[in-house]
């Protein structure tokens, strides 16, 4: 949506900001009202990347606000350091250096233990100002004195001391703010950042490595943090410990869910919105000290009923009343994506995205001995050793139960085996992570599907294959992500392979399960693995759908290794080369598809027992 | 400054708040571990309890009505607050579960401060309980030595619902694992409900009983709240014994760092607290099944 056209949000934004003090006054705003919603807008910035698009919701961000601001603050007011911007740039790096740090700490855990240490890391940050660092800080008195800002050019001097002068100064700060976050959010790292949203398990097995993408975006929003915590000291003339305080966190979260999430200009809607009936709640209505329950009372009905915020309000609403003039058009592409792909495409698209080159390794791809995986007195998998050659097609089957996919999970390292050893074309992989493995060139498909829910199938392999050309990180901010070399090739001719391309466009929520499925084995496909690995692909297909997909598997399997778990045995009989059986956490028997069919222990294990005949 | 009367006296300040902390943290833990919900109104549902109690001892002037009254109300209070709005945002992200109860929260502060206003109000111990009593070497006031002794009571009662009957045996396994207990055919959503209201009483019971030893204010709960946090992430979320544990670490700490120098309670507190996640990610008594 922000993607459509090169430039459109920066220049709108650039207009907004300059139309801003012709307009606002009219619609009851004070010029200092004004500028305390840019500091807000500008501070929200770096929270929605943090929290909009990566999914870390911290509570902690006043720490941050307050550390820039106090070290702008100070060199300002107590050093005599004459710079006012050079002292903005170094409260930024300031609050981003604590960020890194206090990222390290609260980022070795997810979900609401981050939420809660990055309240109780707030709470420390508040303490500390007030009592072992009152000496620099002020105490509660906080920094008075802080120098506005400005600068001789010669000829004339531009001073931007309060008001719409320093709206000048707010607004031009702001819009590099938005012009540095739309380029990240556009970003192959921003695209990350969204995978790591909304599914962050996928996105390691995928290859990326999400601690430090996660730490990018907590030290982002922390040199947000930190520079709008410098221009609030600015903007007062007074930089107040009250930045420290847990409610500045509060305040910025709650105005960033009433604008909305995800869009880089939800917090400054929210500020507006926020100051705004601040104002008009107590001098207009003369409500007093009740203002903040109304705003409370607001925020709890938009986190209940408008998910998104306002904003993204009113994109649902202008998706509604658009969707009728484009549905005619739309309703002809399922029937597209009914219809297979010619086979002839997919098999060029197959033979481009061939397995990678195993850098002349000679062996077996895959070999693991005494593999062993015991939960309490419970063994899942016992002494299993297992070799995969070069180009084969494995099959496992086994009842439920068998153990199967703790054992696909031992081999691409997303649980450790309790003993045992696994090695990966010749390296030793035992121990290593998920995603290591995954940039060797080892992946698998789930047998739940794993996807990335709210972005469109061409987003979701796209992640895929970033991992695949950028490798597990790389801090490229400011490259568009059109712009990485092979990208869309890649992508295209992945969609090709599992037959998606005419669904490309389409949201992952609105696929049918097939289609589901087949973006399941696209994403483990994405990077183009030498070894890969299928849990149930079959799994709640129908006929149709099996025949379409072994069909797909074969195609895939060429110049591949693969390994298949699946139930369906006559599709697994026919598809692959040798079969492992494994029952209780054992092996039970290797051997051809037509040795395995005639082996009476197989039959006993399924069957109970051998038919007499 | 520090001589070992000061300490001592320190470490039974220590004792009363951990304990405190501990009552809180089970009554947070309890409900994350069943409903997977951190409710963020926690430290407001302290401090609703404090002013319920204090609204039915100016009525009745007997402390034991104004404990129950003050239980019972925030017991309602929580339950509500499931049946109304908690129970449509199970299946929905953490993180909206975080904001709506942290929403909620606010709305509470601010709808007592536009009733009772912010300045502090009081609510004094029991006649029974009040003055100071010797105990031997030191003069300690009697009321806190009693509050060890009622919490004490209350984590007994705690811990014999949750291990000695039906519904805490449903609300452990549900802990372990809400998805098996479903199945077997049990009524969760009754369930997540009554722990709901458990968990909100265990917060107001603690906020009426602490309330003669601190002044009521209406962002109390915010302190505590983060404190209970601290506890929580020490001891390891969803774990009864883990919330008692931490919470008198956590007590401990507060008030001999204070005794030293104020400033630094929180520090050391979270400077624990860092420890323990790089030691022990899942907290001290923490299991590993909860991420």
């Amino acid at each position: 949506m922000i993607n459509q056209r090169r430039f459109l949000v920066e220049t709108l934004t650039a207009i907004g900001l300059i139309l801003a003090p012709f307009i606002l006054p009219y619609l009851g705003f004070a010029p200092n009202t004004v500028n305390r919603i840019l500091v807000w807008g500008l501070f929200g910035i770096g929270f929605d990347i943090l929290f909009g698009f990566t999914g870390l919701l911290s509570f902690g961000q006043s720490a941050l606000y307050g550390t820039g601001g106090f070290v702008a603050a100070y060199l300002l007011t107590r050093t005599g350091f004459p710079h006012v911007v050079t002292a903005l740039f170094i409260g930024m790096i300031a609050a981003a250096v604590v960020g890194y740090l206090v990222g390290l700490i609260a980022l070795r855990r997810t979900g609401i233990y981050f939420a809660m240490i990055t309240v109780a890391i707030a709470e420390v940050f508040f303490f500390v100002e007030f009592n072992p660092l009152a000496e620099w800080t002020g105490g509660e008195n906080g920094l008075p004195g802080v120098p506005s800002p400005s600068f001789d050019l010669g000829f004339t001097q531009f001073h931007f001391s309060s008001g719409w002068s320093l709206y000048g100064f707010l607004a031009f700060w702001y819009f590099i703010g938005i012009v540095i976050g739309l380029r990240i959010v556009r970003s192959p790292v921003g695209a990350v950042l969204r995978a790591i949203r909304d599914n962050p398990l996928r996105a390691s097995a995928v290859g990326h490595s999400i601690h430090g993408y996660k730490l990018t975006a907590f030290v982002i929003a922390a040199a947000y943090a930190g520079f709008a915590g410098g221009l609030l000291g600015i903007m007062q003339a007074f930089m107040p410990p009250d930045a420290f305080m847990f409610d500045t966190s509060a305040q910025l979260i709650m105005q960033t869910a009433i604008g909305g999430t995800g869009t880089l200009f939800g917090p400054l809607l929210g500020a507006a919105i926020w100051l705004f009936l601040q104002d008009f709640l107590q001098a207009a209505l003369g409500l007093g000290a009740a203002w903040k329950l109304v705003l409370g009372l607001i925020f709890v009905l938009l986190v209940c009923f408008l998910r998104r915020g306002l904003i993204g309000g009113i994109v649902d609403l202008y998706a509604l009343l658009t969707r009728r003039k484009t549905e005619p058009a739309s309703e002809s592409a399922p029937a597209v994506a009914e219809a297979p792909a010619p086979e002839s495409l997919s098999a060029a698209a197959a033979d481009m995205l061939k397995a990678r080159s195993t850098d002349g390794y000679q062996g077996p791809i895959l070999q693991a001995s005494g593999l062993t995986k015991r939960y309490g007195g419970l063994i899942a998998n016992s002494d299993i050793n297992f070799t995969v050659n070069h180009g084969e097609l494995r099959g496992i089957i086994g009842p439920n139960g068998a153990g199967k996919s703790t054992f696909f999970k031992m081999l691409t390292c997303e649980i450790p085996p309790t003993s045992g050893r696994i090695v990966f074309e010749g390296h030793d992989i035992t121990g290593r992570s998920v995603t290591d493995v995954c940039q060797l060139g080892l992946t698998k498909s789930y047998q739940v599907n794993q996807l990335f829910t709210r972005l469109t199938v061409r987003e979701n392999i796209t992640i895929a294959v970033l991992a695949a050309l950028r490798g597990k990180f790389k801090l490229d901010l400011f490259r568009r992500i059109d712009r990485i070399p092979g990208l869309t090739e890649h992508v295209d001719q992945t969609l090709a392979m599992v037959n998606l391309s005419a669904r490309a466009d389409t949201p992952v929520a609105s696929l049918a399960y097939g289609e589901k499925r087949r973006l399941e084995i696209g994403l483990a496909l994405a990077n183009s693995p030498s070894l890969l690995l299928l849990d149930e692909p079959l799994a709640g297909m129908s006929p149709q759908e099996r025949i379409e997909t072994v069909k797909l598997l074969r195609l895939i399997s060429r110049g591949r290794t693969m390994i298949i778990i699946d139930h369906d045995m006559d599709s697994l009989f026919e598809l692959v080369e040798r079969i492992t059986v494994l029952q209780e956490g054992r092996v039970l028997v290797e051997g051809t598809p037509e040795e395995i069919k005639g082996n009476p222990v197989v039959q006993e294990a399924y069957l109970g027992g051998v038919l007499e005949q | 400054m520090i001589n070992w009367p000061n300490l001592i006296s320190q470490m039974f300040n220590g004792l009363v708040l951990g304990a405190l902390l501990a009552l809180i943290s089970s009554g947070l833990t309890i409900i994350y571990g069943t409903l997977g919900v951190l409710n963020l109104a926690h430290g407001a549902m302290f401090m609703l309890g404090g002013y319920a109690g204090y609204v039915a001892f100016t009525y009745t002037n007997s402390f034991i009505v104004a404990i129950i009254f003050g239980s019972l109300f925030v017991m309602v209070v929580g339950i509500a607050m499931e049946r109304i709005i908690i129970r449509h945002f199970y299946g929905r992200p953490d993180e909206d579960q975080l904001l709506v109860t942290f929403g909620i929260g606010i709305c509470m502060v601010e709808l007592v401060r536009l009733g009772f206003g912010s300045l502090s109000l009081t609510v004094p111990p029991p006649p029974a309980l009040a003055g100071i009593t010797s105990l031997g070497f030191m003069f300690y006031p009697t009321y806190r030595l009693a509050l060890v002794g009622i919490i004490a009571v209350a984590l007994l009662t705690l811990f014999i619902i949750l291990y000695r009957t039906r519904i805490g045996m449903i609300v452990r396994a549900g802990i372990e694992d809400s998805v098996m207990v479903a199945s077997l055919g049990i009524n969760v959503y009754r369930v997540f409900m009554v722990v709901f209201g458990i968990g909100a009483m265990a917060a107001g019971f603690a906020g009426i009983v602490n309330a003669p030893v601190v002044s009521l204010t209406p962002d109390m709960g915010e302190a505590i709240l983060v404190q209970t946090f601290v506890v929580v992430v020490i001891g390891g979320v969803g774990s009864f014994p883990g919330a008692i544990l931490g919470g008198l670490i956590a007590g401990e700490i507060i008030s001999i760092t204070s005794m030293i120098n104020p400033g630094y309670a929180y520090v050391m507190l979270f400077a624990a607290m860092t420890l323990v996640l790089l030691l022990r990610p899942h907290g001290l008594l923490g299991s590993q099944s909860r991420a």
